[in-house]
């Protein structure tokens, strides 16, 4: 039985209603990395779709940038228990980037710059809910922050939304990445508090 | 046997507040009275634990100041960060009679046993000297003749911690020979101006590699990164340099 | 704070890892899968600004050593690390 520290509180505030369960409100972004910031030139950077085994679809910074971008304002939320309320992203949808891939199979290992890895249904990341995001409030995303471009899945932990991505590969079934490995939730819905695997 | 004995489970115990007092405007120091304190060797830490009354808890790690001792209390410096989590409640919160939780001692490797007789050089950036002084205060306490030196980098005089016990110790003659740097403001007439340790500032201040110290480096990640590499140019072997980075830890639970 | 500078030493996970290690682990010898280096423990580049904690070689990166406390279940991979040699003699 923990001793209680009389008057320790943490730092959270009592005004968090609109946040998932165990969650609590920040202002500041803090920074999660499970390695080195990658720092990656856009002229060697490339997004690619596969399916295990043939590359089916290939950007570079240029031929990305190109594609129909849209800003997007969403709550993130990260298993480390903190939120953040209101983010001003642009990205460009998975749906665009999925536009003309033709496949059966229904999941997605994305990939990052720096070995990172983390699964996702493919329905999780069509139908507007998912971006490759490249700025964040109206500036370039920081190297810190996942740039030059990250994933961004506002409704699932924060985890699943890898940093410095380059990549996906399709699945006919689904397979744990980095973190749900090591006991995180293979899904990871903040509503249904899917912190850890078992729940 | 070297130091006290640490093989063994390590486990939560309780431990309570038995003194406090300010080293700094923004750091304390703290003696803790530990239930079953197996003792520790200078430069180890210890985890803090604190929980909240509906069960939230936070964990992070403090190093020891105190020299070893068989008294069954330890004493941590702990600088407050601003927006930290744990460090204000340490240094503005606790007081005598407090309990809290703590695991330890921690770690076998950034040490100094007193056996050891071949020179030591320390190189401290801001709390980072908290091990250090542990280690000093050994050598005292153990009666050991090593020669140490210590490099101790602040931003400004009033950030120096323990300085009085400092000053006392270099105006001994057989001790430990300190310089100080300052980064942002100097004494008033202080040759140096303001800025970071530099080569000659490790030609001038820390033994000569030809002398094969073994140093210890206690700082923030880019002190340590930085400080080991002018030792490292000055010609000291990798292989005899210790090194503690520390820095504001994510949430724990 | 500096983007490459956010890493720990192998010490800071020593606190977590005595939850399943007796020995203490930072003294330990790792020797890392992919270069080979061999180091102690304590060397190893430790990132804790994450769900769990990851040591990294500090010669090459590549990751030694996974940890995560999921309310008090302890998941550990070493695959990265061919070997760790610990001092198991009481000191």
């Amino acid at each position: 039985m923990a001793i209680i520290s009389r008057g320790f509180a943490g730092r959270r505030s009592a005004a968090e209603a609109k946040l998932p369960p165990g969650q609590y409100l920040t202002t500041d972004f803090p920074v999660l990395s499970a390695g080195p910031t990658p720092h990656v030139s856009l002229d060697r950077w490339e997004f690619t779709i596969d399916d295990g085994s043939n590359v089916l679809k290939r950007w570079d910074w240029k031929s990305f940038r190109e594609l129909l971008s849209e800003s997007i304002t969403v709550d993130i939320h990260c298993v480390t228990r903190w939120s953040k309320l209101g983010t001003s992203w642009e990205g460009v949808s998975l749906d665009v980037l999925l536009a003309d891939v033709r496949t059966e199979l229904p999941y997605a290992m994305f990939r990052s710059y720096g070995d990172y890895t983390t699964n996702l249904p493919l329905k999780d990341v069509m139908n507007k809910q998912a971006w490759i995001a490249f700025k964040f409030n109206g500036a370039d995303l920081e190297p810190e922050h996942g740039g030059p471009a990250r994933l961004l899945v506002p409704h699932l932990y924060l985890w699943k939304s890898a940093k410095w991505v380059k990549g996906m590969t399709l699945m006919p079934h689904d397979k744990p990445g980095f973190w749900e490995s090591l006991g995180y939730h293979i899904y990871g819905d903040p509503w249904q508090e899917q912190r850890y695997s078992g729940e | 046997m070297a130091g006290t004995a640490v093989l063994g489970r390590v486990t939560w115990r309780a431990a309570k507040a038995v003194a406090v007092h300010d080293e700094t405007a923004t750091a304390r120091t703290l003696a803790l009275a530990i239930c079953d304190w197996p003792g520790h060797v200078a430069g180890q830490h210890v985890d803090v634990r604190l929980t909240a009354p509906d069960g939230y808890s936070a964990v992070r790690s403090y190093s020891i100041a105190s020299a070893p001792s068989s008294d069954g209390r330890i004493e941590i410096t702990v600088e407050r960060l601003p927006n930290g989590e744990v460090s204000p409640y340490l240094t503005q919160e606790v007081v005598v009679g407090d309990e809290l939780e703590l695991r330890g001692p921690i770690g076998g490797w950034f040490v100094w046993r007193s056996v050891q007789t071949e020179p030591i050089q320390l190189v401290a950036g801001g709390s980072g000297i908290v091990p250090l002084m542990a280690m000093i205060r050994s050598r005292r306490s153990a009666g050991s003749s090593a020669p140490f030196r210590l490099l101790y980098s602040v931003r400004e005089p009033e950030t120096v911690f323990y300085r009085d016990e400092l000053q006392a110790l270099s105006n001994q003659g057989d001790s430990v020979v300190i310089s100080y740097v300052y980064t942002r403001v100097t004494p008033k007439d202080w040759p140096r101006p303001a800025g970071r340790i530099d080569a000659p500032l490790i030609g001038t201040g820390t033994w000569p590699s030809t002398l094969r110290p073994t140093s210890y480096v206690c700082g923030t990640t880019s002190f340590v990164e930085h400080a080991t590499d002018l030792l490292i140019a000055a010609g000291h072997d990798r292989e005899r340099i210790r090194t503690e980075r520390f820095g504001a830890t994510g949430e724990r639970k | 704070m500096n983007a490459s500078m956010n890493y720990l030493d192998g010490n800071a996970a020593a606190g977590e890892l005595s939850t399943i290690f007796v020995a203490d682990i930072t003294s330990a010898e790792g020797q890392c899968a992919n270069c080979g280096g061999k180091k102690p423990f304590a060397e190893a580049h430790l990132y804790m600004q994450c769900p769990g904690l990851v040591a990294r070689c500090a010669l090459c990166g590549h990751v030694l050593l996974r940890f995560a406390n999921v309310q008090g279940r302890v998941f550990l991979d070493l695959r990265g690390m061919t070997y760790l040699s610990v001092d198991a003699a009481p000191q």
